[in-house]
């Protein structure tokens, strides 16, 4: 479904992305682990095109989103994120942050978006909590409004940025519970993440990511149990 | 007798009147206070549309100047230097015996206002940019990632939250462009200041005029003040 090819990005002379190759099926969730600096999130970036990549090709379902004349904006219609500091849009409520993409971008009337909105939220379990401004909610609850929000546009894939990472220790069981729910309902994920807990129950493959190269691949059993590179190994023995 | 109190007060007060009355700076600010509430008048027209000129540009060369087509970048970026790095009184002298001519004839209080709010619009633009900027950047990347284009994530995401944050800068540019008209006294708009300018010419009552126009501005850039104080808390939630 996603197909990545030779993937390049530079900041300045900073290289850092090496060349990705890979290849992500329909339903599958995707862990992608590795230190800091790794270059996990800019790969993540690179895949809707928040960031520009300098060279290689990103395929979603055949087509390529890093073509120069790729319908960016419908594309990104498709593929949902979620990011690290959550980015609620704080002057709106939660209901409004859920529903405006819907209302704005594929001019559904206000009430059908509402419905949908409602719907999402009840799932995120904050069906109580849409007219309330972000500013009210906590760290987790921001989070799952957040992932609402993404999964409003009824993407084909949802890119997760370290969804957890900025919660407090309390909060992050109730968002990863949401990403599960949703990773059994077979949405097709890719998941930056320090969770290895996450990663080793939910993930289908994992991704090691180390100095901008995907170092290993495997199933959760081969990465955790019994990782082949020396890097894998050694970042594992740092942090699990 | 019945001499109350209130009495008492009334006859106190009539003769510190009669004491004032017996100035004549003061009988020229009383009998004069129609012309400088005309002035006033003058002074808060200009200086209103003055704002909506200024306003319309500066929001216009706001985003002309974060703009990457080079032209609109480059003209955005003379428009705003033109106008913060000369001084306004020249300005307004160009314009009025300058540059308006050649393209209509304009009352004194039409190029006051095109000046001001050519003027206005220079400093607006530095004002909105600076709270565009403000917005966390994470905004506009949450609105593209759900497929708004650039100009739709900029009107429902990033300028609503931009206008929150340009309030205090902005009434306090008002304030300034509401003071700054006093220049265009110069090409004989017939504001407060030029009020000022005649009475004292026919009276030479320095502190009584100067001092009478000093009060009205006064009341004026408080009464903005207080509106966006207002404003502030309104939409402080």
């Amino acid at each position: 479904m996603i197909v990545v090819k030779n993937l390049h990005k530079s900041f300045d002379k900073l290289e850092v992305l090496k060349g990705i190759d890979c290849h992500i099926h329909q339903k599958e969730v995707v862990c992608v682990i590795g230190p800091s600096g790794s270059g996990k999130s800019t790969f993540l970036r690179c895949i809707n095109r928040l960031e520009e990549a300098q060279q290689g090709q990103i395929f979603i379902d055949g087509e390529e989103v890093t073509a120069p004349n790729a319908d960016i904006n419908r594309i990104r219609q498709e593929m949902g994120m979620v990011f690290q500091l959550f980015n609620l849009f704080p002057h709106k409520t939660t209901l409004e942050n859920v529903t405006l993409a819907p209302i704005k971008i594929k001019k559904m009337s206000k009430e059908e978006a509402e419905d949908i909105a409602i719907g999402l939220l009840r799932k995120v379990g904050l069906g109580d909590k849409d007219h309330v401004y972000p500013s009210q909610l906590s760290g987790g609850q921001k989070q799952r409004v957040a992932i609402a929000r993404a999964l409003a546009m009824q993407p084909k894939v949802m890119l997760f940025d370290e969804p957890t990472s900025s919660l407090d220790p309390e909060m992050v069981g109730e968002v990863l519970e949401v990403m599960k729910n949703l990773a059994l309902e077979g949405m097709t994920m890719i998941v930056v993440t320090h969770e290895m807990g996450f990663a080793r129950e939910v993930g289908h493959r994992v991704f090691f990511m180390d100095e901008g190269i995907l170092m290993e691949e495997g199933t959760p059993a081969q990465i955790f149990d019994n990782p082949q590179n020396p890097r894998t190994q050694a970042f594992l023995s740092k942090v699990l | 007798m019945d001499f109350g109190f209130t009495n008492t007060e009334w006859f106190f007060g009539t003769m510190i009147m009669d004491k004032l009355n017996e100035i004549y700076g003061f009988q020229v600010v009383v009998n004069n206070l129609g012309n400088f509430a005309m002035g006033a008048v003058l002074t808060l027209e200009i200086t209103f549309f003055s704002i909506l000129i200024g306003m319309v540009l500066g929001l216009i060369a706001a985003l002309g100047r974060m703009s990457r087509m080079k032209i609109i970048n480059f003209i955005s970026v003379s428009y705003i230097d033109f106008f913060r790095g000369t001084p306004l009184f020249v300005q307004i002298l160009l314009l009025y015996f300058g540059v308006i001519p050649l393209v209509f004839d304009a009352t004194p209080v039409q190029a006051a206002i095109i000046a001001c709010g050519l003027n206005s619009g220079a400093y607006v633009a530095e004002i909105v940019r600076a709270g565009i900027q403000a917005v966390d950047k994470g905004q506009m990347e949450a609105a593209r990632s759900l497929g708004m284009t650039h100009g739709q994530s900029m009107r429902f995401i990033i300028l609503p939250q931009a206008f929150k944050i340009v309030i205090p800068p902005l009434i306090n540019e008002f304030v300034m462009l509401l003071k700054d008209t006093s220049l265009v006294s110069a090409i004989s708009a017939h504001e407060l200041t030029h009020t000022g300018k005649m009475l004292y010419a026919s009276t030479y009552q320095a502190v009584w005029v100067w001092g009478a126009v000093c009060v009205f501005y006064f009341i004026m850039t408080k009464v903005i003040s207080m509106l966006g104080d207002w404003t502030e808390r309104r939409l402080a939630t």
